[in-house]
């Protein structure tokens, strides 16, 4: 297996996604939002709470975004709230994959009453609405941060990675190479992370992308329903300021379109990475 | 069949018990003491204070052990017991969440079931189908990574404030009692719809998309290609991919029922409809201790019954399952 890891198929790699345009675009508006995220701060004087302008101004040279009901920059908010969109996602959907992933391998390779009950574990949380859960949570929380909501979203949006992790890990282990090592006296866990983890990685990397969209929608759900972190700015919780503060009657569009559009169009570019990462990776479905 | 069903129930007993035992522990073991917080909120005298304190302890059932408080729990959730809303006193909360499980419903109900087939329908059209399949995808992806209440304040603002189609709040016109008769129920479709069309549109982006993505594996499956090679018409060959890649749909229906329920919360808040999920954000904003626990047991039993019709579906849809041929979905 070793042997082939040299330049070759690397180059191959680089060269289908190159040329796969959904991965191209997908990754060109992520980007296009990382960097946002980076300079945007920079390139505002004010900061996102500070009544800086006259309220409730459409869009101008002055004010990019347009002013909110109280005279507050709507770009500013903009800006500064698009960097907890990627510090939830990341921390929470790389959690969900860290917890989704371990609990899949453990039930798959284990097998026996260890898999019975972790898959009925699974199975359970699978269940339970997680968003409810997490809403109870926070609404008891008094003081909540962006590491906390993350860690709660990432603790709650594992099951169905374990679920997949663990059929998946059922199939590989069947193989022979699983055997050889086996036979060579390799511990489970030396197994698990050498023979059966890099057969899926290309998988694996694809359940982070998700979990990382998911974790954005859950975050911006509880912001919006003013669960959300107690301090700091969130495009979640621009739009339910808006909404609060009757930015729809009163027709100020440019409060509340920003925010969910950036959401919308980073998740969405999200999964279409993803697809596009699929189809490198599975050449049966690259079009012809 | 009984194996398989068996199991299923198990899993759910399971989940409520847990469910149950969560919605109990919540308020006790969270930081933070809900009654002292009630107190303060109340703004009382010293001496009134502690006569609320001992009234609310009681009301809690705090005044037993832990053990018995849990076991009286569970009393009073089989008996509907579940305490008198604090927010809207002295209405009982049972009674509360009886009168928004109608609206929550109508809006959910034909919403998933519609998004479901159209979607599917929709998807496994587009698949293979260069023009349609790329600019389909694309703007699939985004319907689906839309947050539902984005959507939802888009559509209030375009059709409601705009062009002034569609009211933008509320389940009725405030100046109507509800009442059964022709012009009540029109005047409740229409309140019906935006909320309807909001939850409708963004659950079709991800079925056509998980349909179109089944469809295409479907298609480079062995029995595809035997019948190509037989030369089959098109047509039939899309229908066998079809049955087959219905199948893995209707478990994503499983799947996703938690969260097309979140999505229900935030678009009921949205459009200020009277639902469940309406009633537990204005629970949580009014601190409402029993209200938050009447609605997430609620919650909790809709999305367990619903995963229990999946279930059956997926037992009738699929004879394997039947004969016990596969253990689990």
């Amino acid at each position: 297996m070793k042997g082939e890891k040299g330049k070759k198929p690397k180059n191959e790699f680089l060269y289908f996604a190159w040329r796969n345009w959904k991965l191209r675009l997908g990754l060109a508006i992520v980007l296009f939002f990382v960097v946002l995220a980076i300079v945007g701060p920079r390139l505002t004087p004010h900061q996102p709470w500070a009544y800086v302008g006259p309220p409730a101004r459409p869009p101008s040279k002055e004010f990019w975004f347009g002013t909110t009901m109280f005279g507050q920059d709507v770009f500013t908010q903009f800006v500064y709230g698009l960097y907890p969109v990627f510090l939830v996602g990341a921390l929470g959907g790389g959690l969900a994959t860290l917890i989704g992933t371990a609990i899949g391998f453990t039930a798959g390779y284990r097998g026996g009453w260890v898999d019975e009950i972790l898959n009925t574990f699974t199975n359970v949380v699978l269940v339970i609405p997680t968003l409810a859960l997490l809403l109870i949570i926070a609404a008891y929380l008094g003081v909540r941060s962006f590491f906390i909501q993350a860690v709660f979203i990432g603790c709650t949006a594992w099951p169905w990675t374990a679920r997949a992790v663990r059929a998946q890990t059922l199939s590989l282990k069947a193989r022979e190479f699983v055997d050889l090592a086996r036979i060579s006296a390799a511990r489970p866990t030396k197994i698990i992370l050498t023979e059966i983890a890099p057969n899926m990685l290309s998988y694996l990397v694809m359940v982070f992308i998700l979990q990382f969209g998911g974790a954005i929608l859950n975050a911006a759900t509880l912001d919006f329903i003013g669960l959300g972190p107690t301090r700091g700015i969130s495009l979640g919780l621009m739009m339910q300021m808006a909404l609060l503060w009757g930015a729809l009657p009163l027709g100020l569009w440019w409060w509340f379109v920003p925010p969910g559009l950036a959401i919308a169009l980073l998740v969405g570019a999200l999964y279409i990475t993803n697809v596009g990462l699929d189809e490198i990776f599975n050449p049966k479905l690259r079009e012809m | 069949m009984q194996r398989y069903l068996a199991q299923k129930l198990t899993i759910y007993i399971l989940t409520f018990f847990l469910a149950v035992t969560i919605d109990w522990i919540i308020p006790r073991f969270m930081p933070g003491n809900p009654v002292q917080t009630m107190l303060s909120r109340a703004a009382l005298r010293a001496e009134a204070v502690e006569v609320m304190r001992g009234y609310y302890l009681r009301a809690f059932g705090l005044d037993v052990p832990v053990w018995q408080q849990y076991l009286n729990f569970w009393k009073a959730v089989f008996h509907g017991d579940l305490g008198v809303s604090v927010y809207l006193f002295p209405k009982p909360v049972i009674r509360v969440i009886a009168e928004a499980i109608p609206y929550t419903l109508a809006i959910l109900v034909p919403a998933i079931v519609l998004s479901w087939i159209a979607g599917n329908k929709f998807g496994a059209f587009a698949a293979r189908r260069r023009w349609l399949d790329n600019t389909v995808l694309p703007l699939g992806y985004f319907l689906t990574a839309t947050p539902y209440m984005w959507l939802g304040i888009l559509l209030a603002w375009g059709f409601g404030v705009g062009l002034g189609w569609f009211p933008i709040a509320g389940g009725y016109s405030f100046a109507m009692t509800p009442h059964l008769s022709w012009k009540f129920v029109l005047d409740l479709l229409w309140h019906w719809f935006l909320p309807f069309v909001s939850l409708f549109l963004v659950m079709f982006g991800g079925w056509a998309i998980g349909m179109r993505n089944m469809i295409i594996y479907e298609l480079e499956a062995d029995y595809v290609q035997y019948l190509e090679s037989l030369g089959a018409p098109r047509k039939l060959i899309r229908r066998y991919a079809f049955r087959n890649a219905v199948l893995p749909q209707i478990t994503g229906l499983a799947l996703q029922i938690g969260t097309i329920a979140a999505g229900a919360v935030v678009t009921e808040t949205v459009f200020s409809y009277p639902g469940i999920g309406k009633l537990l954000v204005e629970a949580i904003q009014n601190q409402d201790y029993f209200l938050i626990q009447g609605c997430f047991l609620f919650i909790i039993i809709g999305v367990l019954l619903a995963n229990l019709i999946v279930d059956i579906a997926y037992l009738i849809v699929d004879p394997r399952t039947r004969r016990g041929m596969v253990g689990e979905i």
